[in-house]
């Protein structure tokens, strides 16, 4: 079987598009800061995983960056954000504190889940991120909730909700497919394509005849296919699908282009088993998201190479502090586990203090 | 007082709330223009529109994890499962998405949504369609469940558990929905977590949800009029959360008890019962605690077998027996 990828034309810049084209300086420097501190939040968090000082899984963001940073950057009061397990660069660009999201990964109390949820739990409804799921595509559903829920209240929002490319053969997924054409909701499926499902590459998981996103066309879905290694195209193709969500309550689907460098979590024992070391490598050198966008902007003069020393130091700075927040953060207290379970009980109503809510003593 | 089916308690209570609140909505399959698999939503889209009652497509999955996603931003959806049957399909959305996510986010979100559907064996559907998944429900916490026998507590609860800030599946009961109770006109609504003793009694306690709570009131008459045994008749109503005090003191009582429960015996919500009575209430207890549970098999399709696979009053009255 032959399949055939569908790439974006590479000549195309999206620089001066709509979207990019009232970008002022400052913005393009915030989005290079972005990148630069979910990798360093990244890596920071890798050295304390290898230390033992977290447990159960890290799935790293790290190559993925312009993805969150891009899509996010579009957002407004009424867009909202869900997202699968490797959910760490969607949750600091949406704005979540670093040192509660550093606290969450090594279960302490002051998390951002207050320790309850681990790496791939992370949530914050106040900035309309709504998690950090672990089932595979089991966030497909929800998000479509979303929508449903602006939609219902007449809000002009949508949902960006995203998912794998492994995550893409859920039936779930299909079924989220179909009611959102059905119903006309305003969700934006972003398949994050970084070509492996774990230790299966796409061409081993998935059926297609061009790209991913295709399938949409059975759904009636309008759909396109961005390199994620572009900030400007991301954001570029992001925002088509935003607007028309806002202007037409209408789902799309974007298949970002993307790639990871680590194992699919750091336990990943197979991490360099399924691919070859210089396809890593290439990624790397020619398409890391971050290492393209400083040049970028470099070569636009927006910012020097000293200052984006200066400010890729002081990320590593403000990424060290949070560990060292992290670090020096009280475990959960042990009472908190009967917390969180029922709202009722935890806002102690009436009904939460009428029959029996916990057992076992 | 008006003497009115199950059906039409559930009816009132979903057509109240919606009127009621401007956030309550009911999806599912053919609740809408069909009027309910079991007309418990008739006429519902006829008042109310397309707005507030929507007919779904066959994908629970979809459907039932829209909702809990819509329940987070502060809709609150009534999901219909034409059965609970169904729910497996739709299993991960409710267990890992309604029950975790609250306790995932560290309290900072949470779903008051209501799933509610038939959940009961004993009309010869067979094992696919006859499931009574109450215990796995419990065993989840961060979810509830209650399971109406009466048209007044169907319409008592359903209310409570719209009205409840967490997601509270409602099992409901296909051979229940045509029998009629008499319920009062002016407004009422019934705490999640309150037992109710169906029928005072001395000797025994016969401790039920569901349709073996009318299983146990039909055993404890015979009981009283053959025996001479007065059964008490104790109906949970609310499996979770669950009103203990109500069953040690009715235990206390009567220092008996069977347990009649349509789910199956391992596992099952009896078992925890018992769990509990041995726990509390030991030194209570004249007599060992015996169960009458559904026999332990797939549920069977043959009409001829399927009523003896549920709890039957003559299985409750031998129980009660061995111990009286
Ligand atoms: C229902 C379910 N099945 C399997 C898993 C285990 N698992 C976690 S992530 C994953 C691979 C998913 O790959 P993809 O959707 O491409 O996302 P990526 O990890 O590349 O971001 C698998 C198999 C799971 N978490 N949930
Ligand atoms: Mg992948």
């Amino acid at each position: 079987m032959s399949v055939k990828k569908k790439k974006a034309p590479e000549t195309a810049d999206y620089s001066k598009s709509g979207i990019n084209a009232s970008l002022k300086p400052a913005d393009k420097i915030r989005f290079l800061s972005e990148m630069l501190r979910i990798r360093r939040f990244e890596q920071t968090s890798l050295k304390y995983y290898n230390q033992g000082k977290m447990g159960g899984f890290l799935h790293l963001y790290i190559g993925q960056e312009a993805v969150a940073v891009g899509t996010v950057s579009l957002m407004g009061k009424d867009d909202h954000v869900i997202t699968a397990y490797r959910d760490h660069g969607h949750a600091l660009a949406v704005g979540m504190d670093m040192n509660a999201c550093m606290a969450e990964l090594l279960g302490k109390g002051s998390g951002c889940s207050r320790g309850k949820g681990g790496s791939m739990h992370y949530f914050a409804p106040d900035k309309n991120y709504w998690g950090g799921h672990g089932i595979v595509a089991g966030q497909t559903p929800l998000g479509l909730g979303l929508a449903y829920a602006l939609k219902y209240k007449g809000a002009k929002g949508c949902c960006m909700c995203f998912l794998g490319d492994g995550a893409v053969n859920q039936g779930s997924f299909h079924e989220s497919l179909n009611l959102a054409a059905l119903w006309k909701l305003p969700v934006i499926y972003v398949i994050e394509n970084n070509q492996y499902s774990m230790g299966t590459s796409m061409e081993r998981s998935s059926a297609m005849k061009n790209c991913l996103a295709e399938r949409a066309e059975g759904y009636g879905i309008a759909w396109d296919a961005a390199n994620g290694e572009d900030l400007y195209e991301v954001r570029a193709k992001t925002w088509n699908a935003i607007s028309r969500a806002h202007e037409e309550c209408l789902p799309f689907v974007l298949e970002v282009d993307t790639y990871r460098y680590y194992g699919h979590s750091v336990a990943d024992a197979n991490a360099k088993k399924y691919r070859s070391a210089e396809e890593i490598e290439r990624y790397k050198t020619h398409h890391d998201p971050i290492r393209l966008w400083r040049k970028q902007l470099v070569d636009e003069k927006v910012i020097t190479e000293e200052a984006a020393d200066e400010l890729d130091a002081a990320v590593k700075q403000e990424t060290a502090a949070a560990g060292e927040f992290a670090l020096a953060a009280e475990a959960p207290d042990p009472a908190s586990i009967f917390e969180d379970v029922y709202w009722e009980v935890d806002n102690q109503t009436e009904a939460g203090q009428t029959g029996r809510h916990f057992f076992g003593d | 007082m008006a003497l009115i089916t199950y059906r039409t308690a559930l009816n009132q209570a979903l057509a109240e709330e919606i009127i009621r609140d401007e956030n309550v909505v009911i999806i599912g399959e053919e609740v809408a223009q069909y009027n309910g698999a079991y007309k418990v939503t008739e006429g519902l889209w006829e008042r109310f529109g397309d707005k507030r009652v929507v007919d779904a497509p066959i994908s629970e999955a979809g459907f039932i994890g829209m909702g809990i996603g819509a329940s987070m931003l502060g809709i609150r959806p009534v999901m219909e499962l034409m059965f609970w049957s169904f729910a497996y399909v739709a299993w991960d959305q409710i267990i890992n998405n309604a029950g975790q996510v609250r306790y995932m986010s560290g309290g900072l979100i949470h779903c008051p949504i209501v799933i509610r559907g038939p959940a009961n064996g004993g009309t010869n559907v067979g094992a696919t369609h006859s499931h009574t998944p109450e215990n796995f429900i419990a065993n989840t916490p961060g979810l509830k469940v209650v399971c109406p026998a009466t048209a007044y507590d169907a319409k008592g609860l359903m209310k409570a558990a719209i009205r409840d800030n967490d997601p509270v599946c409602v099992m409901e009961n296909t051979l229940l929905y045509g029998e009629s109770w008499e319920v009062p006109e002016e407004e009422y609504v019934i705490p999640l977590g309150v037992a109710d003793i169906k029928r005072e009694g001395t000797d025994i306690s016969l401790i039920a949800h569901g349709r073996a709570v009318l299983t146990a009131l039909k055993a404890a008459e015979q009981l009283d009029a053959e025996h001479g045994i007065r059964a008490e008749v104790l109906d949970l109503r609310s499996i979770r959360p669950l009103d203990e005090e109500a069953i040690l003191a009715t235990v206390r009582k009567t220092h008996r008890a069977v347990l009649v429960d349509e789910n199956k015996p391992f596992c099952g919500v009896s078992a925890q019962i018992a769990a509990t009575i041995q726990e509390k209430a030991f030194d209570d207890l004249d007599a060992p605690v015996q169960r009458v549970c559904s026999l332990d098999a797939p549920a069977i399709y043959s009409p001829a077998l399927e009523p003896i696979q549920l709890p039957t009053p003559e299985r409750v009255i031998a129980k009660a027996l061995e111990i009286c």
